[in-house]
């Protein structure tokens, strides 16, 4: 609050100063009342759909619950020791790593790429812009199906195109077989999510200051160097942002898994978000899956703390620089 | 010379990028223009007749319209529901004196980082217990999960953005908190509305894990649902797939055209905000 109002109060001319002073004494005057009174229905609403479940979910893992019987008790840490011993678990947890890793790093250079090729003056850039975006917006489940339809192992176009250039001379059923599933998934993911990354990447790249360049031309740096030595250090901020982000969602990742692949073949692709949804909706082990979920809310917690922990370090050494 | 080579790459670069992006989305439409018959045989990948029977399908022998139905019923409350609220809660967290606004803040932050996953069996629970199971109530209240905490902070960055003054006069004519807000700020916000909007409208006609849980027949299922479900339906139907895919997918590419730049503008804006 103190900060908007330095920044209002800053950015206005004299006259003006004294009428907003008094109009912000007038607010502050004011009970805080109207303030909650306003902010009343959407905390009240959150906490009923968000914060009372994620409570209740951390509850529940304590106890032996299931959609099958009736009553339960206490068990105390017993359903995390299970975990630790459950294989698939370990096998999800795993895969749930290796998907968000590699699917993030290479929307990370992909959306790089498309956010420098956006970035420069041509025509047609808006299509171009509009057309990355289609992808952004299919639902995901749509787009979980066009891609099954396309690496189809007997009518999927890519065997037929890879085939014809003579990359492969068999189909290959790529989501039937446990050593090209992942990669398969993580492809469809990159082509979905990497216009979010691109976006923001751009949104950086229209942040620097065309004088920088200036400067580093008469410095008689070439293009290259200004990329390494200008612009990437430049764009850190809003890559990691966008690494946050996306790194928070593809580690959520559901719905491409439980259209695209069911978490199959022989779990190779089941992540933790797929194997918890079965565990409590299939199996009906909900203190199990339960659990699972709390175990993977603190992962996507820590996730999130750690990484906003860099960005500060990061923001911290450019104000330095500065 | 070296200018037109230069862009000349460029212009490979960004056709690389649309061919990319657009392709897979092509296929899906060459694909439900095939007949059945030509659909397992490549060549040619372009079909020598066209059907539009795939489309027809979809409106006579299933109950597609009701999916659509639902979906669009519910996006809608869902996101006049959150821009109402979030934008009153936006208002109060960006103008009037509260304490806590920086916990407040936080707590929508972290809300929109919740997995779906480590709500969803409590909430099952608690939407059987009111009586909202298969029920568009059930599917709003819960969507509203992801969809306050988008809109709050995207509408609070663009109140920061709105000067003073003319709320202020309105203060000095009189006007109540409400008022103020009413008449005078949402106006104002309209562009930040549509943007916010957008992004609800969008990710809850996109939603899936909520939609698969607590509903259980076309009553309240969304299209996801149903799209998820069609090889259940009538065994894998590749065609009448892909001409789903492309009429659920059809209004949200209309509005990605229409409205390319705002949306750019909310995914950026949400980034700078960090």
């Amino acid at each position: 609050m103190e900060k908007v109002e330095k920044q209002v109060i800053g950015s206005t001319n004299a006259p003006l100063l004294l009428a907003k002073k008094k109009y912000v004494k007038k607010i502050f005057s004011k009970p805080m009342m109207i303030g909650y009174i306003f902010l009343l229905p959407s905390l009240l609403i959150l906490c009923i759909v968000g914060i009372y479940p994620l409570i209740q979910t951390i509850y529940l893992s304590f106890f032996d619950v299931s959609f099958t019987k009736q009553g339960s008790s206490f068990v105390g840490l017993e359903n995390y020791r299970n975990l630790l011993s459950d294989i698939w678990f370990k096998v999800a947890y795993k895969n749930t790593w290796i998907f968000t890793v590699l699917s993030v790093l290479l929307e990370t250079i992909l959306g790089l790429f498309i956010a420098l090729v956006l970035n420069k003056n041509f025509k047609g850039r808006g299509l171009v812009r509009a057309c990355v975006l289609i992808p952004w917006a299919i639902p995901t489940v749509v787009s979980a199906r066009m891609w099954e339809w396309i690496f189809n192992a007997e009518y999927g176009i890519l065997n037929f195109l890879l085939m014809k250039v003579g990359i492969i001379d068999a189909n290959i059923n790529w989501l039937g077989e446990t050593s090209t599933a992942m990669s398969a998934a993580i492809f469809s993911d990159v082509w979905k999510t990497t216009p979010f990354m691109a976006l923001i990447i751009l949104a950086g790249l229209q942040g620097i200051s065309s004088s920088l360049y200036e400067a580093a031309d008469i410095d008689g740096a070439n293009k290259w160097k200004q990329f390494f030595y200008l612009t990437l250090p430049l764009l850190v901020p809003s890559i990691m942002i966008a690494v946050l982000l996306r790194s928070l969602d593809a580690f959520r990742v559901f719905d491409l898994i439980f259209v695209l692949t069911g978490g199959g073949p022989a779990n190779s692709t089941e992540v933790l978000s797929s194997y918890a949804y079965k565990t409590t909706f299939s199996a009906a082990q909900v203190s199990y899956g339960a659990a699972m979920s709390s175990l993977m809310a603190v992962s996507v917690f820590i996730l999130a703390m750690v990484m906003l922990f860099f960005m500060n370090q990061s923001s911290k050494k450019i104000e330095g620089g500065k | 010379m070296k200018g037109m080579l230069k862009r000349s790459t460029i212009v490979i670069l960004a056709s690389f990028i649309v061919v990319f992006q657009v392709a897979p989305f092509f296929w899906q439409i060459i694909t439900s223009l095939k007949m059945d018959k030509d659909l397992s045989s490549l060549p040619p990948i372009f079909p020598k007749e066209v059907t539009w029977l795939h489309y027809q399908n979809i409106f006579q022998n299933t109950d597609f319209y009701k999916y659509i139905l639902n979906s669009s019923i519910i996006a809608v409350v869902v996101t006049l529901l959150c821009l109402f609220l979030g934008s009153l809660a936006a208002y109060s967290l960006a103008r009037l004196p509260i304490k806590g606004k920086g916990l407040i803040l936080l707590l929508f932050l972290s809300t929109s980082m919740f997995p779906q996953i480590a709500v969803v069996t409590p909430l099952y629970n608690l939407i059987k217990q009111l009586g909202l199971y298969n029920t568009h109530t059930g599917l709003v209240l819960s969507y509203m999960l992801f969809g306050l905490p988008l809109s709050v902070l995207l509408l609070y960055g663009f109140f920061r953005n709105i000067p003073y003054e003319i709320e202020e006069a309105a203060y000095m004519d009189g006007c109540g908190y409400f008022r103020t807000y009413w008449q005078v700020c949402l106006p104002l916000m309209a562009p930040g509305l549509v943007t916010a909007g957008l992004l609800v409208f969008i990710s809850s006609w996109n939603e899936f894990l909520f939609a698969i849980t607590f509903t259980n027949n076309i009553d309240a299922q969304t299209i996801p649902v149903g799209i998820a479900m069609l090889p259940q339906m009538f065994f894998v139907p590749w065609g009448d797939t892909a001409a789903t895919s492309i009429l659920v997918t059809l209004p949200l590419i209309l509005l990605v055209l229409i409205f390319e730049k705002k949306l750019t503008k909310g995914i950026m804006g949400g980034a700078v905000k960090g």
